[in-house]
């Protein structure tokens, strides 16, 4: 009875709204059909609707994955610095990073299913009723890890709005443990992740060492960059109390991040080009292009300059305390990684292709629509989920409340 | 004149005229008795002499084309040597004709061969191979006539490697079983033994580029 | 035996929930079956032959022809291993075709499980300055030589290991196969295979009905559906019968060798014993069967 208060609460909460909040949905609704046709010839034809082929076997829906898996790491991590710097609203801190890291994964799994040919068989993968290649695989690790870090941050999400709903006191000590088990869970689905591409010398872009703890450092550039924007917007419009100085906290730890994975991609780009072996012509096609195959030239630069970009602005204290340039800088970081992860991690990796042929590779407008379909969605999730946490834990939105009302709309009917 | 070309399975068709006959012991024994027939007629006045020296080599010739690999035990089938119509039985004109040794360049018959002889042309000619008195053998630098059938023995006077590559069949087209009955081809089903090395050949269509594999083309092709 | 049943009434249960949803969406019984249809690897052979008597059915219906689908298993003390004579191949590409139709391969989209590579004798083995799309009047241009490349069978393959579902693995014969009806179509295996072997059918394949090869392998040359990865199998359905793959019968100048690795007989020991020998992308530890060498 109050799991459905809840839901009819829940949905007139999240049917109600400014006229920004209608317009906001109303965009992600449009761009959402708009990609679900898209989507719809992919289903019918196949996978012939995208533009990848043999050479180019995965792209930007693995790219996407391999960014939200970073995005829904790092939201998890935000979580150490805020112990450790004892920020007030340590509890709101942990809701919002777990929301936003539930919605990624689900647009994570979501990305592998749109993304392999028979999504109807996708129930193979899955431990007892199909053949999971368990150990072996580092799909089936990645997946497993991802159903798990889903399942552990929903459980503790849910758990702490359920509480406070209800009025009760949360279990601080077993949400305190989930938290404390799902952090090293965040860098565990990343790295894992890493290991995905890491794992095949077929591969020598990807078969480097360093690309777990790039992937790691990136997703600490990212992954805050949306939340620090985030916690803005709550403080504007509730009564999310965060400091301006854990805020800028938040963006000296990014500038840390930036500057380990400058520090890295240096490395990896020195050993690569001074030694000159052939592994050198994947990032010669990254950043110069081969021959007259140039096309993925303007993604990798604008991601680079864009990076740097955001890492002076983060890194000169009086722009990073200035919060215009500070959101420039945050705006910046996640398209540069966004377009880092979607484009330059992937296509180099299979161009040119193992027998040395060159495909270029762009995205197709299928390909980029089930995207726009698969990320108005998760936004939607995002966005209502976020809805309903501010009521729970800024606007009083309870189970007593609602019983009140009902109360109070029963007399009036009997008045009537 | 034999074909310079590849012999393929699919040329045989093409051949046919040129009297060769692709054998399978165990297989097409009808087909056996005709080409026995054909060959009993066509190598009536040398099969005597050529098959005196059967017994020695790794390959045996039992008469009708079958060879028995000592090696692999495995039972191997070889093709019938291409020879021309009109122009085998050799004999049919030289018998008539005083044997001429000395080294020339022919010009009044054979000047086709003439015109494609690019087999160590500097050193070699005619009478290397084929024997001056009869002229339906050939002849092995020590003397020993040779039926057409075992001209690989020829060849491998000079290609001693390649003859052994080619019994063990590692040179060459095996075709049939990997572990049973195998087919063989002679040296001059490939090469042309007055002009060995193989011409260029037309390539079949390159594969589509990926870049024209698309939803489009595919929805085009349909309509 | 106890987790298998269970797993199977699970399986069952599941089937029984779904089945409801499918049948509105206008699936028929049959379908339904090789949606639920296991991994061909947990099949008895019973099931196998259930399997593949409604394959050649269904084949039956769609194109109008009799087809003999074999699950024929591998052979005792056989492990088969290729070689090919880099100094013969000229380039011609008639392998390439002869296997695309005994393979049954997609005419449109184009799937061709052999790629021959063009490259330049000053460069030596060298992908990055290769060609596939040479086309010139007459092979071999001077200057050039070819190489080949299908599925080279590793001793130690790492796409068999990638994948996810355990839909492709390695036959005790050598032979890496895939269960079409057991892909899930992520291309893993396409990602961590070092010689472009394995091949995706991005549409639904399309073949000619007359040009189809009736004789088949279930692990090997049937139809496959869109949405699953293939590869060169050295065209199980023929060598496990004795025969030797059709890109061996069909090359015009000889340089495919085939064999049982184990025979010290065959061509191919002769050949590894012999003659100068190398695998590509030795350095990767996958252990090709696949050796290219050299006959002169």
């Amino acid at each position: 009875m109050n799991f459905i208060r809840f839901i009819n609460g829940s949905i007139k909460l999240i049917l109600q709204g400014s006229k920004a909040y209608y317009a906001w949905l109303f965009f992600l609704v449009a761009l959402a059909l708009w990609g679900g046709f898209g989507y719809i010839d992919q289903l019918q034809d196949g996978l012939i609707t995208t533009n990848m082929r043999d050479s180019v076997s995965w792209a930007f829906y693995i790219g996407n994955f391999t960014f939200l898996v970073g995005i829904a790491a790092a939201a998890i991590m935000l979580v150490i610095p805020a112990y450790i710097y004892d920020w007030k609203p340590i509890k709101e801190i942990v809701i919002f990073g777990e929301l936003l890291a539930v919605c990624a994964v689900i647009m994570c799994i979501a990305f592998i299913v749109v993304d392999i040919g028979n999504p109807m068989r996708f129930w193979h993968m899955l431990p007892l009723v199909g053949t999971m290649n368990f150990p072996y695989s580092m799909l089936s690790w990645d997946f497993f890890f991802l159903l798990a870090y889903l399942i552990i941050n929903l459980t503790v999400v849910t758990h702490l709005l359920y509480s406070i709903f209800h009025k009760k006191e949360y279990n601080k000590k077993v949400v305190q443990v989930i938290v404390l088990i799902s952090i090293p869970m965040a860098v565990g689905i990343h790295t894992v992740t890493a290991f995905l591409y890491n794992a095949l010398p077929a591969r020598p872009f990807w078969n480097s060492a360093l690309l777990a703890p790039r992937f790691l450092a990136s997703a600490f550039c990212s992954g805050p960059a949306i939340l620090l924007i985030l916690f803005q917007i709550l403080r504007k419009i509730t009564k999310f109390e965060i400091k301006d100085k854990a805020i800028w906290t938040i963006a000296e730890l990014m500038v840390y991040a930036m500057f380990i994975y400058l520090f890295f991609t240096i490395a990896e780009l020195f050993k690569e080009f001074y030694s000159g072996t052939e592994h050198i012509l994947y990032w010669k096609y990254l950043l110069f292009g081969i021959g007259d195959s140039k096309e993925i030239v303007p993604y990798s630069w604008s991601s680079i300059i864009m990076g740097f970009i955001a890492f002076v602005l983060f890194l000169i204290p009086k722009t990073r305390k200035n919060f215009v340039t500070l959101n420039i800088g945050a705006v910046l970081i996640y398209a540069s990684v966004y377009v880092e992860k979607g484009i330059a991690l992937i296509i180099p990796g299979f161009t040119p292709d193992v027998l040395g042929q060159i495909y270029v590779y762009t995205p197709s407008i299928t390909e980029i629509r089930t995207a726009a379909m698969i990320f108005s969605l998760g936004f939607l999730l995002f966005t209502f989920l976020v809805k309903i946490a501010i009521a729970i834990v800024f606007e009083n939105y309870n189970i007593s409340d609602i019983i009140k009302k009902e109360k109070s709309v029963k007399s009036e009917m009997s008045t009537i | 004149m034999i074909r310079n070309h590849f012999v393929l399975k699919d040329d045989f068709q093409l051949i046919k005229t040129m009297n060769m006959k692709l054998i399978n012991i165990q297989t097409r024994k009808f087909r056996l008795l005709f080409l026995g027939f054909i060959i009993t007629l066509l190598y009536s006045c040398s099969t005597n002499e050529a098959n005196s020296g059967n017994n020695e080599s790794g390959i045996q010739n039992s008469g009708e084309n079958s060879l028995k690999n000592s090696t692999s035990g495995t039972e191997i089938a070889v093709e019938a040597p291409p020879l021309t119509d009109g122009i085998f039985p050799c004999n049919d004109c030289h018998s008539e004709i005083e044997p001429n040794p000395e080294r020339r360049e022919l010009v009044d018959m054979h000047d086709d061969i003439t015109a494609m002889f690019n087999h160590d042309s500097e050193n070699r000619w005619c009478l290397d191979c084929h024997d001056i008195n009869n002229r339906d053998s050939l002849r092995l630098a020590s003397g020993k006539l040779l039926d057409f059938k075992e001209s690989y023995k020829l060849c491998g006077q000079c290609h001693g490697e390649k003859l052994r590559d080619w019994k063990v069949g590692v040179h060459g087209k095996r075709t049939g079983e990997w572990n049973g009955k195998k087919e063989y081809l002679l040296c001059v089903h490939c090469h042309n033994p007055h002009a060995p090395k193989f011409e260029g050949i037309t390539p079949e269509p390159p594969p589509v580029m990926q870049e024209n594999i698309s939803y489009m083309n595919r929805k085009n092709d349909e309509q | 035996m106890k987790k298998d049943k269970s797993r199977r009434s699970l399986l069952k249960n599941i089937s029984l929930a779904s089945f409801a949803a499918l049948a509105a969406t206008g699936c028929n019984m049959k379908e339904l079956e090789e949606f639920f249809q296991r991994n061909f690897r947990t099949l008895s052979d019973k099931e196998k032959d259930d399997i593949i008597n409604n394959l050649e059915q269904k084949y039956k219906e769609k194109y109008d022809k009799e087809f003999q689908v074999s699950a024929q298993a591998a052979m005792d003390q056989v492990e088969f291993a290729y070689a090919l004579d880099l100094s013969r191949c000229v380039g011609c590409r008639k392998c390439v075709y002869a296997c695309v139709g005994e393979n049954n391969q997609s005419r449109s989209p184009q799937i061709h499980w052999i790629q021959v590579l063009q490259m330049e004798k000053e460069k030596g083995i060298d992908f990055a300055h290769s060609d596939v799309h040479y086309n010139p009047e007459k092979v071999p241009e001077k200057g050039h030589f070819y190489l080949p490349v299908a599925c080279q069978q590793c001793q130690n393959p790492q796409c068999t290991t990638v994948c996810p579902v355990k839909a492709t693995w390695q036959e005790p014969d050598g032979i890496v196969v895939v269960d079409y009806n057991w892909c899930i179509g992520c291309r893993y295996c396409m990602a961590a295979c070092p010689y472009g072997a394995r091949h995706f059918n991005w549409g639904e394949p399309e073949i000619p009905a007359e040009e189809l090869n009736t004789d088949m392998h279930y692990l090997g040359n049937r139809p496959r559906m869109k949405g699953v990865v293939e590869k060169c199998t050295f065209c199980i359905q023929r060598v496990r019968k004795g025969k030797y793959p059709s890109c061996v019968e069909v090359c015009p100048v000889g340089a495919r060798k085939f064999g049982n690795l184990l025979d010290p007989e065959s061509e191919i020991r002769y050949i590894l014993e012999n003659k100068r020998v190398l695998v590509l992308k030795e350095e990767l530890n996958t252990q090709p069967r696949f050796y290219y060498f050299f006959g002169v």
